[in-house]
């Protein structure tokens, strides 16, 4: 069976069983698996034509990898709008409506004569109501920013290349997946190496 | 020959800038220009990527000078007496500060104050400044939201303790309990509850959430050392074992992914966004707790914007005291903390200052307009009575020392700023200490009228809170990357994807 797997869900895709990376179609001469084809890059406007050229080439399982965000990258990789703002949003709502009825139910429960006021009105409720929908939404945003990354895990192969770690200095890195359908090494090599890739390295997993 | 920006040379010829007026930069390190039309660098000294990750790591793996442990011990031994104070205080009773019949809030709630407003700034840099889209937040937003985190810790001991019997404490939560007690929400101090722990909780996140990137650059240094040593090249640092492990653990396995950075991006955003309301609640809650009780001076709606510009103005002089003295004391930090950084901090002071100065002429005139002779009594109390030389104190620190400002050269003295920082950070406890103690101790019956007193508990604990303070941001200093060295990286003109080698300098 061949499952697409849906663009948004690449980064949790590993941790879902049906999902899960196939063995990979290629191996190194030392036997080991395929993970990726790494390319380097030295500026941001390198990464970022090569990007443009990777998208267009058509395909889907790759990756841009750069110390700090690049304005526009986004485009540039072909990447679909979050879908973060929307959980956000409806947590942080949630959490708002959790704090209002949590305020009626206790006043209902322990009914507290303050200034003759009535006991169900909204009024002296915001405030609470107002914190606890902006608390959930701060949980929310940083809670499904991570899980929709895949993160927190402990380990990547991507890791094992010595030279990505200079990833979080000041190299730029495309890396295309193995598990794209796409996928064939000296076609990927020739592609980055003519987006203007300084080296270009296999990732064993 | 130099080549000018073509917005500098509309904005020339429209203005018909005075000769050497664009020159006026040379001053100082360069940062200091006045001619709109031209952006000032933020990070000086030719710095390319890796020196910034080189400057700014080092302070956590190679330690920022000679100076930080005796300072830091010294820090912590002055952060011991909150402990010695608080348990004698908890052993004892509340009857060990200097409270009264009359004043029963006194200097615990003036210090939960002045430490929670000090925490404002932080969040201001943060969120609103990135809303604002003012690129040179990104140099102080670290250490500012750091101070944040732990002025809200120093803040929360506060009204934890003043409970009295604070093994009780837990019943300021709705917790089920066998009593079939709930806590009284329609109460402003059960508000502050929410809003305090709420934004101890968001500011956590957000400074988190802005350090999983720097701290696995940190990670990737130690691992990279590592891997070095192992392949017979140079020795790693001592360390770096625990150092991959525990930035590792941190870092949960950031890997500087494309698409990873765009919900980064979404959720940095979002964060900003719901940061600011609540950094706006947060204060104006705090005033409920004053200004919705019916105590002459207190009772008035001006509180909420009043003490917001006053916690932003205080967390801004903060921000400055502890950065101008960091910024000579590490190496290289002067390249990413500028002048105009600190410039338009003195702007921040001067402006929120003058708010301050403002609601309080705005206080008096209420109070002689209103027509209410119990409201004019107190506030003509507050400026000749018994406390006359508080308010005084609070006038000129807040209203009188900032106006200093106005004029350039002060405003780009480090000097200057640093110690009218200092008269701010006196003058914003003063402020407190007035609202809170000048309008309690005179109550409607002159028999009521008591003077307040603070025992050395009361001095000590406060001495004690500023050592949790100090201590806490040495120790982030030595061991978490001060500056956000990702947006740091994103602000240099390098970084955008159209940028080009030779047009070098500000664009």
């Amino acid at each position: 069976m061949n499952f697409t797997i849906p663009f948004t869900l690449n980064d949790i895709a590993d941790y879902i069983p049906f999902l899960k990376r196939k063995p990979g179609r290629y191996v190194t001469p030392g036997g080991k698996e395929v993970h990726a084809v790494l390319a380097e890059f030295k500026t941001p406007a390198d990464v970022y034509h090569a990007a443009e050229k990777v998208r267009d080439a058509g395909y889907k399982r790759w990756d841009v990898h750069t110390p700090f965000p690049i304005h526009g990258l986004e485009h540039a990789m072909g990447i679909q709008r979050t879908i973060l703002p929307l959980v956000s949003g409806s947590i942080g709502l949630g959490g708002a409506a959790f704090g209002l009825v949590l305020q009626w139910w206790i006043t209902k429960d322990y009914p507290i004569v303050v200034q003759g006021k009535p006991f169900a009105a909204w009024e002296p409720f915001t405030p609470v109501t107002f914190e606890l929908g902006i608390l959930h939404c701060a949980f929310a945003t940083l809670i499904g920013m991570l899980a929709l990354n895949g993160l927190p895990r402990w380990h990547h192969p991507i890791f094992n290349s010595d030279r990505f770690l200079r990833c979080s200095d000041d190299r730029f890195f495309i890396a295309i997946d193995a598990a794209d359908a796409k996928f064939e090494p000296n076609a990927v090599r020739t592609l980055l190496q003519s987006a203007g890739a300084g080296h270009v390295e296999l990732v064993e997993v | 020959m130099t080549t000018l920006h073509p917005d500098e040379a509309t904005a020339k010829g429209l203005a018909g800038i005075r000769p050497g007026y664009a020159n006026q930069g040379d001053a100082g390190d360069g940062t200091l220009i006045d001619d709109p039309a031209v952006r000032a660098p933020l990070v000086l000294g030719g710095m390319s990527f890796g020196d910034v990750t080189e400057t700014v790591c080092g302070y956590a793996e190679k330690g920022p000078g000679k100076w930080w442990l005796p300072a830091t011990l010294a820090a912590a031994s002055v952060a011991s007496l909150t402990g010695l104070m608080v348990g004698y205080l908890i052993i004892t009773g509340v009857g060990v500060w200097g409270l009264t019949n009359q004043v029963d809030w006194a200097w615990d709630i003036t210090n939960f104050v002045f430490w929670i407003g000090i925490g404002h700034a932080g969040t201001l840099i943060s969120a609103i400044l990135c809303l604002l889209k003012q690129k040179w937040r990104t140099a102080v937003n670290r250490s500012a939201e750091a101070m944040t985190i732990f002025a809200v810790i120093c803040a929360g001991m506060f009204p934890g303790i003043h409970v009295g019997r604070v093994w009780m404490a837990w019943m300021l939560g709705p917790i089920p309990n066998y009593n079939y007690i709930w806590p009284n929400f329609r109460s402003p101090l059960l508000w502050d509850v929410f809003a305090v722990s709420t934004y101890a909780t968001v500011s956590l996140l957000f400074w988190y959430m802005g350090m999983i990137p720097d701290v696995a650059t940190l990670r990737d240094r130690a691992d990279r050392r590592l891997r070095t040593a192992e392949a017979g090249g140079q020795a790693a640092l001592k360390g770096d074992k625990v150092r991959r492990f525990v930035y590792g653990l941190l870092s949960i396995g950031w890997r500087f992914s494309g698409r990873h950075w765009h919900r980064y991006e979404a959720a940095y955003l979002i964060l900003a966004g719901i940061s600011t309301p609540l950094v706006l609640s947060v204060h104006s809650i705090v005033s409920f707790d004053f200004a919705t009780s019916i105590l002459p001076g207190w009772h008035t709606t001006i509180f909420p914007p009043y003490f917001v510009a006053g916690a932003i103005f205080g967390g801004f002089a903060m921000v400055l005291f502890l950065l101008i003295p960091a910024r000579e004391l590490f190496p290289g930090m002067k390249n990413l903390l500028t002048l105009r950084h600190l410039e338009n901090m003195a702007k921040i002071l001067l402006l929120t200052g003058s708010m301050v100065g403002f609601a309080y002429a705005m206080e008096f005139f209420i109070a002689w307009y209103g027509a209410n002779d119990y409201e004019k009594d107190v506030f003509i109390n507050r400026a000749t009575g018994p406390y006359w030389w508080a308010y005084w104190t609070m006038i000129s620190c807040n209203v009188i020392s900032p106006q200093l400002f106005w004029v350039r050269r002060f405003r780009q003295s480090p000097l200057v700023i640093f110690i009218v920082s200092v008269f701010v950070t006196i003058g914003m406890w003063f402020e407190r200490f007035v609202i809170i103690v000048s309008s309690l101790h005179r109550a409607f019956l002159p028999g009521e009228w008591h003077m307040f007193h603070p025992t050395l508990v009361d001095i000590l604990t406060f001495v004690g809170s500023c050592g949790v303070f100090l201590t806490l941001f040495l120790l982030f200093t030595r061991f978490l990357p001060i500056f956000a060295i990702a947006e740091l990286k994103a602000v240099m003109p390098e970084a955008s994807p159209h940028h080009h080698g030779d047009e070098k300098g500000a664009h």
